[in-house]
């Protein structure tokens, strides 16, 4: 193809043997630092592992003195914030991209998606200030006693609710997951083709079971993948969860008590942890890296089938 | 082989004019037929996407300083032909050309491509233009390539525009942008900007298919003035075109070259069915 | 007929109830916006910006250096995140093809998705622990680091974006490759690549958790590049959770200021390229 004939100056000179080396180096330094990084969470752990195995996600017991290290608590709290997050957020969410798909002249939908996507902008750490001194006395003051009163027999409410908590934790978690919902959500339905709501509606059905009953089921893939994003991001916030949770290992059934995240832990105990403490902690971060790796690829999985299928 | 044509300008590579004169027999008042020396040519060419043969052992020679056309109906290899003349056609992958494509008796799949490129231009069948402003899109090729010696940019951008027929039109705008301009002047643009690298053959594929008819008038008798110095060879779909501007003509079909001619011979008394049947419209 | 009453209320309540959700969701943001705006302007004063922070109990300072620390972290994080990604966008959209493209592409997704503290704990592990200190160039990696698949990603967007016959018309005219690349591909895509950092650098300017344990903190004024040094998250974590309402006030300020820059980048960014509406691809 190219000629042979040319010099090594000419080629030199028209750059293109040294640019694609130079592109293709950054591109090589990128799957270094991922390797790197999967390496250290690995080879960082290794004690930990070794010494607790498996135990170390079935067991309960964190004591740093005693240098017995079980992730269970946290395991649990960031599944049952992220999972509390999703059962707001997700209801919520796509009802908002819903409106903004199929019942808001295109303006307004414009605008307001904008502002949607700006709280995704919004720090995490801003959300936690948020979230301790706002959200926490309004649940208190509020939110929680109507919830008791109304569905205190369950399991979930019981026990006092002293502000930072599981719930509180969810709660501010579902404020932070949702613009992605919405955003997401809202692409792949308004790319459902029109043609698909002119035939429901040209059967006589209503603007609401036009949208819930073909629309969305049309979307569906791709909402998956919006809530495992989602999903993908509440499992690795630290700062507002760390904030509001409370920051205590246990586990409880009532989630008005306190409790503790991965992240958190991490966040709290890594500066001053030294030794099998350390490592223990770096398993931790090995945990909630293969936990997330998981969850988005699942999330890719789902949106590449929307893209490719549905046509 | 070492890059001796880098050193010498185009033109220096060039053999001596040949006359040129207005005869009866050659209205067009090229270089007579017989004494014209053979600019391109093309030997046993065969062209491959893939797996899908597009052109099928194609011969033909384009004759210096003549305007050369090529029609036939659409998908037929006439622009594949074209892009694979500046080997523009290694651009797109899996893609392989068998054959020989000479340039003055120059292999071309030997040569430096960037050289070649400079030598042989092109015009696109949509304009193109850079957003960048109308000089610096004419400047362009120059700045690449580095060629002017002993000529300010300024010179070479005014005369580039003024072979083009656009200089009157943009000269006290050349900081605009280049989109500001309407299709024909874009096209225009973009012909002064292959102009500007002083191309010894000028390859334009349907250059006035996006065109209305006065802006394609414009360029048709842009193409009669730069005969005279360079080679110039269009793909076109539209036949009146190349009857009225061409002085060869070749026509392509289903990625084979039916018949090549002079203009005249080819729409009067072609000697191929196909040709005949493509030119009375009995397809299309 | 009673079927079709049925139908029509549910329509009604469900379509509205979505207009609720919408509410509620763009709302948040109002409420945010405000409570923010109230609590943190009154607090706000030229001393938050000129002075050190105070021991608890001391009235008045500020955080001069956390700003200042916060801005040099960003920079080293620029100057590492936005030419790797940058780079091999370049590389995945005019160079690659084949499998070497995929796994880049694949470990550049992965990469996006790990969660921030844990990329603090690689920054931690690859530079605090071999220079036994924290340095703002640690944390200034680390946001590096966040950096690169954004930049890689919007790059790459942006210049596939770029029209072939752009492309075609610059090698025609003998431009090589890389020629074409640099002098008219990329300044085609650039006002799109340059909104694009602006919406990264607002991004990771507000991230806190891998700052933790590698820029650290700092009440005074950081020297050079290699000290730990306070920056603006981290003052409003700790500030925030601490016990002392004057600490508390300055954490309002302080989330004020914070929301304000970034809520700023990130919605001019987003207009200059206008996102909302859809995409135009040639």
């Amino acid at each position: 193809m190219q000629s042979g004939e040319m010099s090594l100056s000419r080629r030199l000179r028209s750059g293109d043997p040294i640019a694609h080396t130079l592109t293709g180096m950054a591109a090589s330094t990128i799957l270094a630092i991922t390797a790197l990084l999967a390496y250290h969470l690995w080879v960082g752990s290794a004690e930990a592992r070794e010494t607790f195995g498996w135990g170390f996600i079935t067991a309960s017991t964190w004591d740093p003195v005693k240098e017995v290290f079980g992730a269970l608590p946290f395991i649990y709290g960031t599944l049952a914030t992220s999972f509390l997050a999703l059962f707001i957020a997700v209801p919520v969410g796509l009802g908002a991209a819903i409106f903004l798909a199929e019942l808001a002249p295109r303006g307004a939908s414009d605008a307001l998606t904008f502002m949607i996507e700006l709280l995704a902008a919004v720090p995490s750490v801003v959300y936690g200030l948020l979230g301790l001194f706002l959200m926490v006395p309004f649940l208190q003051s509020t939110v929680v006693p109507a919830l008791v009163a109304v569905l205190g027999f369950l399991p979930l409410f019981q026990g006092r609710f002293n502000g930072v908590s599981v719930f509180s934790a969810g709660i501010v978690l579902a404020l932070m997951i949702v613009p992605f919902i919405v955003s997401v959500s809202r692409e792949v339905l308004l790319a459902v083709p029109q043609d698909q709501r002119e035939a429901a509606l040209a059967l006589g059905a209503t603007r609401w079971e036009t949208t819930w009953k073909v629309v969305v089921p049309y979307a569906m893939r791709g909402i998956f993948g919006s809530v495992f994003l989602a999903l993908a991001r509440a499992l690795g916030e630290t700062m507002a969860v760390t904030m509001v949770i409370g920051n205590k290992p246990q586990i409880s059934s009532s989630i008005l008590e306190p409790g503790y995240s991965i992240a958190a832990v991490i966040a709290n105990e890594f500066a001053e942890a030294g030794g099998m403490h350390q490592q223990a902690i770096i398993e931790l971060g090995l945990v909630l890296f293969v936990l997330t790796v998981l969850i988005n690829g699942v999330a890719r999985l789902f949106i590449l089938s929307m893209k490719g299928g549905a046509k | 082989m070492t890059d001796n044509l880098d050193t010498m300008s185009p033109r220096q590579a060039r053999e001596p004019e040949a006359q040129q004169s207005v005869t009866p027999g050659n209205p067009s008042g090229g270089a007579p037929y017989s004494k014209s020396t053979i600019k391109l040519s093309a030997e046993h060419l065969n062209f491959y996407y893939g797996d899908f043969q597009a052109l099928h052992d194609v011969n033909l020679s384009v004759h210096e300083k003549q305007i050369t056309a090529l029609i036939g109906p659409s998908g037929c290899g006439k622009s594949t032909f074209l892009r694979t003349i500046n080997r523009i056609s290694e651009t797109i992958r899996h893609t392989r050309v068998e054959g020989l494509i000479t340039l003055e008796g120059s292999d071309i799949l030997k040569m430096d491509v960037t050289s070649l490129r400079r030598r042989v231009g092109m015009v696109f069948q949509r304009p193109n233009p850079f957003p960048k402003s109308i000089y610096d899109n004419v400047a362009y090729g120059v700045r690449v390539n580095g060629i002017d010696k002993g000529k300010s940019l300024d010179e070479i951008v005014e005369q580039s525009l003024k072979r083009a027929a656009l200089w009157e039109e943009v000269k006290d705008k050349l900081q605009q942008s280049a989109l500001a301009l309407s299709g024909g002047q874009q096209q225009r643009l973009c012909i002064a900007r292959a102009l500007a690298v002083d191309p010894e053959v000028l390859l334009l594929d349907e250059p006035c298919s996006a065109l209305d008819p006065i802006a394609t008038a414009k360029i048709e008798d842009l193409l009669f003035a730069l005969k005279s110095q360079c080679t110039i060879v269009i793909v076109t779909h539209n036949m009146q075109q190349a009857a009225r501007t061409a002085d060869d003509t070749g026509f392509f079909l289903l990625g084979k070259l039916i018949e090549f001619d002079r203009t005249e011979v080819m729409f009067r008394k072609p000697s191929q069915k196909q040709t005949e049947d493509y030119i009375t419209g009995r397809f299309g | 007929m009673n079927l079709s009453f049925r139908r029509k209320a549910v329509n009604a309540v469900m379509l509205t109830l979505t207009g609720v959700c919408t509410v509620l969701v763009a709302g948040s943001l109002l409420v945010i916006l405000g409570y923010l705006a109230w609590n943190g302007l009154a607090s706000l004063n030229v001393e938050f910006f000129t002075k050190l922070p105070t021991p608890p109990g001391e009235m008045g300072g500020g955080m001069a250096n956390a700003i200042l620390g916060s801005a040099k972290v960003l920079l080293v994080a620029m100057l590492i995140g936005v030419p790797i990604g940058f780079m091999a966008a370049v590389y995945l959209a005019e160079f690659g093809s084949g499998s070497f493209s995929g796994v880049v592409r694949y470990a550049t997704d992965l990469l996006n998705g790990v969660p921030s503290i844990v990329i603090g704990i690689f920054a931690y592990a690859i530079i605090v622990l071999p220079m036994r200190h924290p340095s703002t160039f640690a944390g200034g990696v680390a946001l590096g680091i966040m950096m690169i698949p954004i930049a890689l990603r919007t790059t790459e967007e942006f210049l596939r974006a770029v029209p072939v016959s752009l492309r075609e018309g610059a090698m025609a005219l003998g431009a090589s490759r890389s020629r074409t690349i640099f002098t008219v591909v990329i300044p085609a895509a650039k006002s799109g690549i340059l909104s694009g950092l602006m919406l990264n650098l607002a991004r990771v300017a507000g991230e806190t958790a891998p700052l933790l344990f590698t820029t650290l903190g700092n009440p005074f004024w950081s020297v050079g590049w290699m000290q730990p040094t306070a920056t603006l998250p981290q003052m409003i974590f700790t500030y925030a959770i601490s016990p002392y309402d004057d600490w508390r006030r300055q954490a309002w300020a302080a989330g004020f200021v914070l929301l304000v820059l970034v809520l700023t980048v990130n919605a001019a960014a987003r207009f200059t390229i206008g996102r909302t509406s859809a995409r135009g691809r040639s």
